[in-house]
């Protein structure tokens, strides 16, 4: 019966049912908030709790502000992904080709990711002043780490049936990489990035927080300080709007280039 | 006389040349031979003191029990591996990478690239060694019409039938324009009567198209059909046990040609040679 229904209805189920959920959620959300019953249940001023409508009216006042701050974070994350990209595949590139590579740098790359990134943040900008650089380097040090592990992975499921064959139809090392090895690899690429895209904005935050003068997370904790939470919960959802948009092109970039799936 | 369509592997010219016709590969003096070939992986002996002599356009069938050792010997002769004694001479060289230049290996699964169209996928070899896309294109499309495949250019592998993705993968390793075909078990994967077509289809390719060829099969009756002669092989580690001259290699019709009294008979010798090295083991 069920199972009818999500047929009949195809495509437009699949957008209806959680489009659903959401307002249901949101409407739930503005009577509880609105009513002041979340404030009453948490024992706080009504004014910390804003109803989506207020979240709604403030994303309009600041629209200008939000922008602005919203276009910092976005070159962060963008610039941060494209550096974990080159560094990405080019470790696992080298990773796959010679072996002491692999064994060499594996425990080390894994070692990267355990740095806690609220950690580094501040020596970073220490380092690199308030400028772009810290931001770009903590959003490529955690991008790097599910972007070069994918693409090492897809590099190694490679058929060695398929690399025989390759060698005995002359193919030099080059060629078999090019025609078999990264084609082969390229959706475990994508994998990476839709990871990448997910943590980016977690990087970009915590490397805002570290010290900025701009940005979507110098916002949050600016409105954090003075209470600003309207604007606040405004900010996080920009945020998310970014990251589901850039989701959204790495599904159809992979969708345009990985064609035989 | 049938006017026949061959390809110059150098060139990626089509030709048209008629039979008989000098070969397309110069094989003279060539062919396959090997002398008290033994490989092993670490402890475990593949292979013992194997001798086996293939004159330049032979072909002969490999057939033993599974796992005896019959695609590692497939895969010594193309230069894929290394023999652990004797030696391997493919078309007067000795070497593995010598010899890997001589032989084409066709895979158990055809191993089409699903990344590249069927014409593409033929075409392979042609832009390994330098050939433009367009260039090896055209080349592959001659062989296209001739082997049945015209008007699938452009497919994915994915929407071939098991059929036309093992010919198309036949030609791949036909268009690398190597002496020695190295084929390993290559209709294992289809449905009897497809194979029956393919069996047919690659006799009439070998006609118009000569190789040496070594084939691994597991079907004896493919053997006897496609091959001079079939060697059987013992359980591991593989010896030859018995050898067989295939009555009417590569007969126009093949089901004329599997009914022959003499066929039956040299099937039953194969199969009880077959039985033979089994129990042996």
């Amino acid at each position: 019966m069920d199972d009818n229904v999500t047929t009949r209805w195809g495509g437009a189920w699949r957008w209806l049912l959680p489009a659903l959920l959401l307002a249901g959620l949101v409407g739930a959300w503005q009577i509880a908030a609105s009513t002041g019953a979340i404030a009453e249940a948490l024992s706080l001023e009504k004014y910390l709790v804003p109803s989506p409508a207020e979240i709604a009216s403030s994303l309009w006042e600041n629209r200008s502000l939000l922008a602005e701050n919203a276009w910092v974070t976005l070159r962060e994350m963008v610039f941060g992904i494209l550096a974990a990209l080159a560094v990405g595949i080019g470790f696992a590139v080298a990773m796959h080709r010679w072996r002491v590579v692999r064994d060499a740098s594996y425990p080390l790359i894994v070692a990267s990711q355990t740095i806690p990134v609220v950690v580094i943040a501040p020596i970073l900008t220490v380092w690199f002043s308030y400028g772009i650089t810290p931001k770009i380097f903590i959003v490529a040090l955690i991008s790097f780490f599910p972007i070069t592990i994918n693409t090492l992975d897809g590099l190694r499921a490679v058929d060695p049936e398929a690399v025989k064959m390759m060698r005995s139809l002359n193919a030099s090392r080059w060629q078999g990489f090019w025609r078999v090895e990264a084609p082969t690899a390229l959706p475990h690429l994508f994998t990476g990035v839709k990871i990448a895209v997910v943590v980016a904005p977690i990087g970009a935050v915590f490397a805002e927080w570290a010290g900025s003068n701009a940005g979507l997370g110098h916002l949050i904790q600016s409105d954090l300080a003075y209470l600003e939470v309207a604007r606040e919960f405004a900010t996080v959802f920009i945020l998310s709007a970014m990251a589901l948009i850039m989701m959204g092109l790495t599904v159809l970039a992979e969708r345009r280039v990985v064609r035989w799936r | 006389m049938r006017q026949d369509t061959r390809i110059k592997p150098e060139t990626g010219r089509t030709q048209t040349v008629d039979p008989p016709s000098p070969p397309l590969a110069d094989t003279t003096g060539g062919g396959i031979l090997l002398r008290g070939v033994g490989h092993s992986y670490g402890d475990l002996r593949t292979l013992d003191s194997l001798d086996l002599e293939v004159k330049a356009h032979g072909v002969i069938g490999l057939v033993g029990p599974s796992g005896c050792g019959k695609s590692t010997l497939l895969e010594l002769i193309c230069g894929l591996r290394e023999q652990s004694a004797g030696e391997v001479e493919v078309e007067g060289e000795t070497a593995a990478e010598g010899r890997l230049a001589r032989c084409a290996y066709m895979p158990q699964r055809d191993l089409l690239l699903p990344w590249y169209s069927a014409i593409d996928n033929a075409a392979l070899a042609l832009r390994n060694q330098g050939m433009r896309r367009q260039a090896a294109r055209d080349a592959a499309a001659a062989l296209f019409d001739r082997f049945g495949l015209a008007g699938f250019e452009a497919a994915r592998p994915a929407e071939l039938s098991g059929g036309m993705r093992q010919r198309v993968a036949f030609l791949r390793t036909l268009i690398a324009g190597k002496p020695v075909l190295a084929l390993d078990e290559p209709f294992a994967s289809l449905d009897a009567i497809t194979r029956a077509e393919m069996q047919e289809w690659l006799a009439s390719a070998l006609r118009g198209d000569p190789r040496t060829v070594v084939l691994v099969t597991h079907d004896v009756e493919e053997a006897l059909y496609l091959c001079d002669r079939v060697a059987v092989l013992s359980a591991r580690p593989a010896r030859i046990v018995a050898e067989l001259r295939a009555p009417a290699p590569r007969a126009a019709d093949r089901d004329a040609a599997v009914t022959d009294p003499e066929f039956v008979a040299a099937r039953e010798e194969a199969m009880r040679a077959l039985h033979q090295a089994m129990r042996g083991s």
